[in-house]
């Protein structure tokens, strides 16, 4: 698979490249989805307003929005990872499944524990889960040849598979039919923001946003520095740059796919953490939610780098809470029109991401000349 | 004895129903990706088929006109990937991974504002339904022992859209190892660069097998809703076009064999079924998702070399860029 980006002749300035055909490629993604929202009979820009006002305009809405964009910018970090080292990881789904299923077995296992002891283990056997369910695909790309998008999309299928077969026959509340796990000990519960912040005398409205979110944020940090100042970072980057180029230097491509998927898979596995520890407090079915298709977008739009990546998260948590709530103002909406949006900012900020580079190019060629 | 005979009919009865969409839409992928064009998208064509299939039988209660309306979707979403993939060299997974969300939120969206539903289309009546045909004679047959009753079984009523099926899997085999363009086809997703220098567009055979996978996934969808089903009902394909990508995969890319691993799935799924709470002797109950995984599981099994080797067209995934 080519996953590397063909530069045009006429290169850019580093500004356009990484802020500006974004922008012009989000663009054009809204205006697409204003033509859907149209063709629905609704008005776009009453939609957008709403949207953005339902995210982002009252203290309980971006509690929800920030929650949304922990579980992104976990996910969106996964792919960004995995990419550097020239591998597409679709698999975050599972790998974010999985990662509930670790921190809920802790959570089940540890009553009485103080919740930050409880925390730690259940984010660490989040991080262990995952990262096993991504480094299967990563060692059979590496070592016997496969593809890993087809493994991780495969994987998908057989954690869901696994969690349903896990929640039905043997993790299921005795004498009780839904498939969910008994509900964890309050006390080994993630708090949420408002919680911790009434400890230091600041009171904010409650909403699912829970600790992780400054662990999400602590993500970012740490993955930056492993990228760009480790050297098992660089090695990463080397072998998604140029394999060939990677063997010589003495790096074994082999050993960096497999870290990288590992890397890849924990840091997905972390959603099961805010999900599941964090605000369902008991493992039941389909909490991913399409969270780990989202991570793609993100990443995408974050040109895979931290920084970028919280951004896009954001964005992608505004889409999601916003979204979420069109539906109660605009009687023919609903809420799938945020999945419509994802879709269409992944087809343009990824597959069509060159769509716009040669007018761009041409601009500032005129304007050199000129 | 005779129970045992009408159970294994009734299984392969239920396993060809089965096996329809998953034989169209492993076929549709057996042509993009034999032309060097990677489909995640299956999935998502095969979505965007059902619902236009539906809404439009649905709206003018004529099942043709919703069959071509499937498909037309279908090929429109695979001309968005060629334009994507193919004129702007974007990466083909992202773009089906697009395709496939995109549908996965257009299509519930579209049915409840145009249906008020909640993201279905109305029940569609028998007239709006692909229509069964009998084969000639069954009903002639049917007082004949033995064969009389098998014959009803298998051919008393089988959808068009079955038969359609047959038909492509048919001229496929002859189209891709008979036809100048079959060979063209095959040799542009190991070589392009040979075959641009033979003074062949490798956009437009890409383009054209792209319309053929469109074809072929809108009318996988149009089965699931207006023949198999009767009307589209929220993620119906569920997960059926990333079983065909498996199918293909297991039949290597290739016809006979990927025909087979359809049809192994459906099987698989159609036993599963009877035997959903049945205890078998020395393994006891096994659990349906064991079962429903196992296609999966043989495709990660597979293509890590442990049953045999899958080797991908060679040019599949790359864009095909001419040097200047």
């Amino acid at each position: 698979m080519t996953s590397e980006s063909h530069v045009a002749p006429g290169g850019l300035p580093p500004w356009a490249d990484y802020a500006l055909l974004p922008l012009l490629n989000l663009v054009a993604a809204l205006a697409v989805s204003a033509l859907v929202i149209l063709a629905i009979g609704e008005n776009p820009l009453a939609v957008m307003t709403v949207m953005v006002g339902e995210a982002l305009g009252y203290p309980e809405a971006i509690g929800y929005t920030l929650y949304y964009a922990t579980g992104y910018i976990f996910t969106g970090l996964a792919v960004a990872v995995a990419f550097h080292a020239g591998l597409f990881n679709i698999g975050g789904e599972g790998q974010a499944y999985l990662g509930g299923l670790g921190a809920g077995l802790v959570a089940l296992a540890v009553p009485g524990w103080p919740w930050w002891a409880a925390a730690l283990a259940a984010t660490g056997a989040a991080a262990l889960f995952g990262a096993a369910w991504a480094w299967v695909p990563g060692w059979l790309q590496a070592r016997r040849g496969s593809h890993i998008v087809i493994t991780t999309i495969m994987f998908n299928f057989l954690a869901a598979a696994l969690m349903t077969w896990l929640l039905v026959d043997v993790l299921i509340k005795p004498g009780q039919q839904s498939p969910e796990s008994r509900e964890f000990d309050p006390g080994v519960w993630l708090p949420t923001m408002d919680r911790v912040l009434g400890w230091f005398g600041v009171t904010v409205a409650p909403s699912p946003l829970n600790l992780s979110f400054l662990w999400a944020l602590a993500c970012c940090g740490l993955v930056y520095l492993f990228l760009w100042h480790t050297r098992w970072g660089y090695g990463l980057r080397v072998v998604g740059r140029n394999e060939r180029a990677a063997v010589y230097a003495g790096i074994s491509p082999a050993r960096a796919v497999m870290l990288a998927m590992a890397l890849s898979g924990a840091l997905a596995g972390f959603c099961g953490v805010n999900d599941i520890l964090g605000v369902q407090h008991r493992l039941l079915l389909n909490v991913t939610n399409g969270v780990g298709f989202v991570g793609i977008a993100v990443a995408l739009m974050g040109r895979n780098h931290p920084a970028g990546i919280m951004l896009a998260a954001l964005l992608f948590g505004v889409l999601a809470q916003g979204g979420g709530q069109v539906s109660f103002d605009f009687p023919r909406l609903n809420r799938e029109l945020v999945m419509v949006i994802q879709g269409l900012v992944i087809l343009f900020a990824g597959a069509l991401e060159h769509l716009f580079r040669p007018q761009v190019a041409a601009l500032f060629r005129r304007r050199g000349e000129g | 004895m005779e129970d045992a005979v009408t159970t294994i009919l009734l299984l392969l009865d239920s396993a060809v129903r089965v096996a329809t969409p998953l034989v169209l839409a492993a076929f549709a992928g057996l042509y993009c990706e034999r032309a060097g064009v990677v489909d995640i998208g299956l999935e998502g064509k095969m979505l965007a088929g059902a619902f236009f299939a539906a809404a439009t039988a649905s709206a003018t209660g004529d099942p043709w006109l919703g069959l071509a309306a499937g498909v037309t979707a279908g090929v429109a979403l695979a001309l968005l990937h060629g334009f994507a993939c193919i004129t702007h060299n974007g990466n083909q997974v992202v773009s089906g991974m697009a395709i496939n969300i995109l549908v996965a939120g257009l299509a519930p969206t579209l049915a409840f504002a145009w249906f008020s539903l909640g993201g279905q289309t109305p029940l569609l009546p028998g007239s709006a339904r692909l229509p069964a045909v009998a084969f000639p004679g069954t009903a002639a047959a049917a007082d004949i022992p033995v064969i009389g009753p098998v014959y009803a079984i298998l051919f008393g009523k089988v959808s068009v859209v079955v038969l359609l099926a047959a038909a492509v899997v048919a001229v496929s085999a002859f189209v891709l190892y008979r036809t100048r363009f079959g060979l063209r086809l095959r040799a542009v997703g190991e070589n392009p660069a040979a075959v641009d220098t033979a003074g062949i567009s490798v956009t437009r055979l890409r383009y054209q097998a792209l319309v053929v996978t469109g074809v072929l996934t809108g009318m996988a969808g149009a089965y699931l809703s207006i023949a198999h089903g009767a009307g589209f009902v929220r993620d119906m394909t569920a997960g059926k076009g990333y079983l065909a990508l498996a199918a293909l995969i297991f039949g290597k890319w290739r016809v006979g064999p990927t025909l087979l691993a359809c049809l192994l799935f459906a099987f698989i799924d159609a036993v599963q079924i009877r035997l959903q709470g049945v205890a078998l002797p020395v393994v006891g109950v096994i659990p349906v998702q064991f079962i429903q995984a196992l296609p999966y599981a043989l495709t990660v099994l597979l293509l890590a070399g442990f049953v045999g080797r899958a080797v991908p067209p060679r040019a599949s995934g790359q864009p095909y860029i001419k040097e200047r």
